[in-house]
């Protein structure tokens, strides 16, 4: 986020699209609601009419993969207006001409059409969003889970440059990061491209500063990202795997691609805290503890780096994961102790300039948000604050394109997925806390009623969902939360998994899959002729 | 500013506060059942109620602002008389099961009752008779406990803004309720327990799995395990087992929690956790020593990097573990191992 979760309360607008925040970051969504008491004007996109679409001012229930023709048309509206920020454009973006042109044929209509909503709605929510003082636009894997993923977040930083709200406060651009720590894990370098601080691996000056400071030689070869890996490892050329903390077999698009390829590696370690599906195939798992057996930091969405703190003793024979690691490190030969996670995070400060000041003594009184480069440094709330970081805001413009697997004759429905309230990633926390179980603990399919009917299904029916990657059995739910012809999927679920069913296609920038969008049909489980049809999943 | 004085002390203070935060700024405790900084001032319980010179009743001080030249008594004798009757009426009204209630040792009545020294009920009225509910799965609502300060129904409608639960008839039998009594479990209630959290008393409670005394819990700071919004958490802790967790305040969640940081913590003790290494042998997953696990794993990390080279070996770091594994992760796959295959799941 550019901004920070307290600064919600003060925005007067706020945009969230392709994120169910009451869902998925419920506190975050509470303080949207709260804003809204407070007089805010809410607009919400989104293929499902989630719980905050009751919210709005205005709700805009797009077709899924369509967030750019949006977003587009918004701007479309706003500069066909002259709402836009012209002092703010002038002296803190360049571009703008080209953004102006390109947006050109974006027309309400024309947007309308492809998204399947009404022109007014969006001349009306751009009027809205253009003229906020201080707008907060909040998304998150309903924009970047697409093969246009990176343009989607393109688009949506060209419409917060578009109206100024790049820089203030209660405004921004705001990705909702999933899971605890998945910004610590890409602010440590957990990434091919990148060392801790996204310091790129092609500079040569990073490399030797890292080479000096960890005493070996590095190789500057870009490294693979999750699909890369999995499609070497099928192939044969990725031999070991080293897995901590992750269930691909649940989580990842295509689950038997994934099996596939993990059960061709030669070596596979699995580092959990219960023996996931992952786990079940790996040559070793190692017990790692959970977040209450051990001491550390996560840094949220906010990019606030917040101590965690061990409340007791590992269970069994279980280790830290950091001690894992340090002990594996020593016992390949690379001399590397630490008596105390304090003593890693030193390490990261003295590499890492956003974390330059920070340390565990510091976090002890309060969580700092990054980046936070000196000692004295009080951490930044929000981003851009004296400028945009490169210079002047860069407008790029983006064309909308149709998702890589749309409905056709064979496979009429597109399914979406995500997550729910009640369960996080792939369960392998919450499937085992018994009240959340109690509410919610097998796979379905929401299905719109007039759908349901049209192919003769009953509410709790259990049914077929087929993709051309896989079948799975799940039980129906008929909800007006989707549309017609739109199907949404929990993938918490390992049996009934929803990623059977998902696409892999790519973003080709950010390497992310496709989750949001594909196509499937529906068949009844008593169909007669149901042998004839594809069914590897019952093999 | 203004200045004012409270129990004899001159105090400086913002025109805009109210005389409790006056207080307190002053370090003056006073009584409270309903207020919370974070909520609209309500002066539903009146326990907080002062002396103010020149004015003929007793006002809540959660409720009256500060004016220039007031003289305040927090504890004057009639305050305190005043106090010791609310509490006696409430008190006639209250199962008197400290004994077993779980509430015990962080219970406002109780406290109060302590302080001032109300001992039992002294009217011998007519008490609640509410059935309790348990429909929901993680906390249960005893209506007869219910003092009516109405915290829970306004943290529901203020603060997580889901409006779940309201106030049910009138006069005497008023009381917390769901719409039309329907209970917990079929309102539109997400289970957050911001209300649970907030109770002041023992009528809003978690169904807790471990009996324990709030005094036997040492308290450990931490943050939640789950989403990104990284809500901070108070774990209680007894006997090396985590019973419960409160949501912490400030910054980034001011006490507010979700489902999952607040009740989904059962996990962390749960028997499937792994306990020790697992090494495949003749096909299964069999139970191993450490020794054995780390041998079996460097012969093969050495084998496969000197027959295949270092780019045959990937790394999935974790958006679950801490920032400081994740850093080591990708130094043992940089510096040790030679790799930059180095990825996690942040596109998931
Ligand atoms: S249930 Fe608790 S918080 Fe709610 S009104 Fe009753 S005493 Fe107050
Ligand atoms: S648990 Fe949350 S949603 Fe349910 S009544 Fe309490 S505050 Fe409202
Ligand atoms: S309590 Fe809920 S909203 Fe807060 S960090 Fe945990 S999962 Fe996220
Ligand atoms: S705390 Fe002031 S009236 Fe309740």
């Amino acid at each position: 986020m550019t901004n920070s979760i307290r600064e919600i309360e003060a925005a007067d607008v706020i945009f969230v699209i392709g994120s169910n925040t009451t869902e998925n970051h419920p506190v975050i969504g509470a303080k949207i609601r709260q804003a809204k008491l407070k007089g805010a004007k809410l607009i919400v996109a989104d293929p499902r009419r989630i719980d905050l679409a009751k919210d709005a001012d205005y709700f805009l229930q797009i077709k899924p993969g369509t967030n750019i023709a949006l977003l587009n048309g918004l701007m479309h509206c706003i500069i066909d207006e002259g709402l836009q920020d012209h002092e703010y454009i002038r002296t803190k973006t360049e571009n703008f001409k080209a953004l102006r042109e390109q947006l050109k044929e974006y027309t309400p209509e024309k947007v309308a059409e492809i998204c399947g909503v009404e022109p007014e709605d969006i001349r009306q929510a751009a009027r809205i969003y253009a003229k906020g003082e201080r707008a907060g636009i909040f998304y998150a894997m309903g924009i970047t889970q697409h093969t246009t993923g990176t343009k989607g977040v393109m688009a949506i930083s060209n419409l917060a440059l578009l109206c100024g709200n790049v820089g203030k406060t209660s405004a921004g651009v705001n990705p909702l990061r999933g899971q605890n720590n998945v910004q610590g894990a890409c602010d440590m370098g957990g990434l091919p491209g990148d060392l801790p601080g996204y310091q790129k691996l092609h500079s040569a000056e990073v490399i030797e500063k890292f080479e000096r400071a960890w005493n070996v030689r590095l190789s500057a070869k870009p490294g693979l990202t999750i699909p890369e890996m999995l499609d070497k490892a099928e192939a044969g050329l990725i031999k070991f795997m080293y897995i901590m903390g992750e269930n691909p077999m649940v989580s990842d698009p295509d689950i038997q691609h994934v099996q596939k390829a993990l059960e061709k590696l030669d070596f596979l370690i699995v580092q959990d805290i219960f023996l996931s599906e992952t786990a079940a195939l790996a040559d070793v798992v190692l017990p790692a503890v959970s977040f209450a057996e051990k001491d550390g930091t996560f840094t949220n969405t906010e990019r606030r780096v917040q101590l965690v703190r061990r409340a007791i003793q590992p269970i069994g024979q279980a280790k830290a994961d950091w001690k894992i690691l340090m002990e594996l490190m020593n016992l390949m030969g690379y001399p590397n102790t630490y008596h105390h996670p304090e003593e890693i995070m030193n390490e990261i400060s003295s590499l890492t300039p956003q974390y330059g000041g920070i340390s565990h003594d510091r976090l002890s009184l309060e969580g700092i948000q990054w980046p936070c480069p000196t000692k004295e440094h009080p951490g930044t709330p929000y981003l851009h604050k004296d400028g945009i970081a490169r210079g002047l805001g860069l407008f790029v413009p983006v064309e909308y394109e149709a998702s890589a697997e749309l409905p056709d004759g064979d496979y009429p429905l597109v399914l979406t997925t995500g997550r729910i309230l009640y369960h996080y990633h792939t369960r392998t926390m919450t499937g085992r806390v018994e009240g959340l179980n109690q509410i919610s603990n097998e796979a379905y399919v929401e299905i719109n009623p007039i759908t349901a009917e049209k192919f003769g299904m009953r509410n709790q029916e259990s049914i077929y969902v087929i993709s051309r990657r896989g079948k799975v059995t799940v039980k129906v739910y008929t909800t007006k939360t989707v549309e017609e012809n739109v199907l949404f999927m929990p993938f918490h679920f390992a049996e009934g998994a929803a990623n059977h069913l998902t696409n892999r296609a790519i973003d080709n920038i950010a390497k992310i899959p496709e989750l949001k969008v594909c196509a499937v049909r529906i068949e009844k489980i008593d169909d007669p002729f149901k042998d004839e049809k594809l069914s590897f999943g019952d093999l | 500013m203004i200045s004012l004085t409270i129990n004899g002390q001159k105090i400086l203070t913002e025109h805009n506060k109210t005389i409790l935060e006056a207080a307190e700024a002053a370090g003056i405790s006073v009584p409270t059942f309903c207020n919370d900084k974070r909520l609209i001032p309500h002066g539903a319980c009146r326990i907080c109620l002062v002396e103010v010179e020149g004015v003929k009743n007793l006002p809540a001080s959660c409720t009256t602002p500060v004016a220039e030249g007031m003289v305040i008594r927090t504890h004057s004798e009639r305050v305190v008389q005043a106090r010791r009757e609310i509490l006696s009426l409430l008190l006639s009204n209250h199962p008197l099961d400290c004994l077993t209630c779980e509430k015990s040792g962080k219970c406002k009545l109780q406290d109060y009752c302590y302080e001032y020294d109300v001992k039992e009920d002294i009217y011998g009225g007519e008490k609640y008779n509410f059935p309790i509910d348990a429909s929901n799965p993680f906390y249960q609502y005893d209506p007869n406990k219910c003092i009516v300060c109405e915290k829970c129904v306004r943290v529901c409608n203020e603060l997580q803004c889901t409006g779940a639960i309201g106030l049910n008839e009138r006069g005497f039998l008023t009381h917390m309720g769901t719409p039309f009594e329907m209970g917990m479990k079929h309102t539109n209630c997400v289970s957050c327990g911001n209300c649970v959290s907030a109770c002041p008393v023992g009528a809003l409670l978690p169904k807790n799995k471990e009996k324990y005394r709030l005094w036997q819990v040492a308290t450990v700071k931490t943050t939640c395990a789950y989403c990104g919004v990284g809500c901070q958490l108070e774990l209680h802790v007894k006997e090396d087992r985590v019973v419960a967790i409160q949501p912490g305040e400030g910054s980034p969640n001011d006490g507010l929690l979700c489902v999952k940081g607040k009740f989904g913590y059962s996990f962390i003790h749960h028997n499937d956790r792994l306990k020790t290494p697992l090494v495949r042998k003749n096909g299964e997953l069999r139970e191993a020593s450490w020794k054995e696990a780390y041998e079996l794993i460097v012969e093969k990390m050495q084998q496969t990097k000197a027959t295949y080279g270092a780019d045959a070996f990937a790394g999935l770091t974790s958006a679950r573990c801490t920032n400081e594994e994740n850093y080591l992760f990708q130094k043992l796959f940089r510096a040790v191992i030679g790799t930059n295959n180095v990825d996690h799941c942040a596109r998931l």
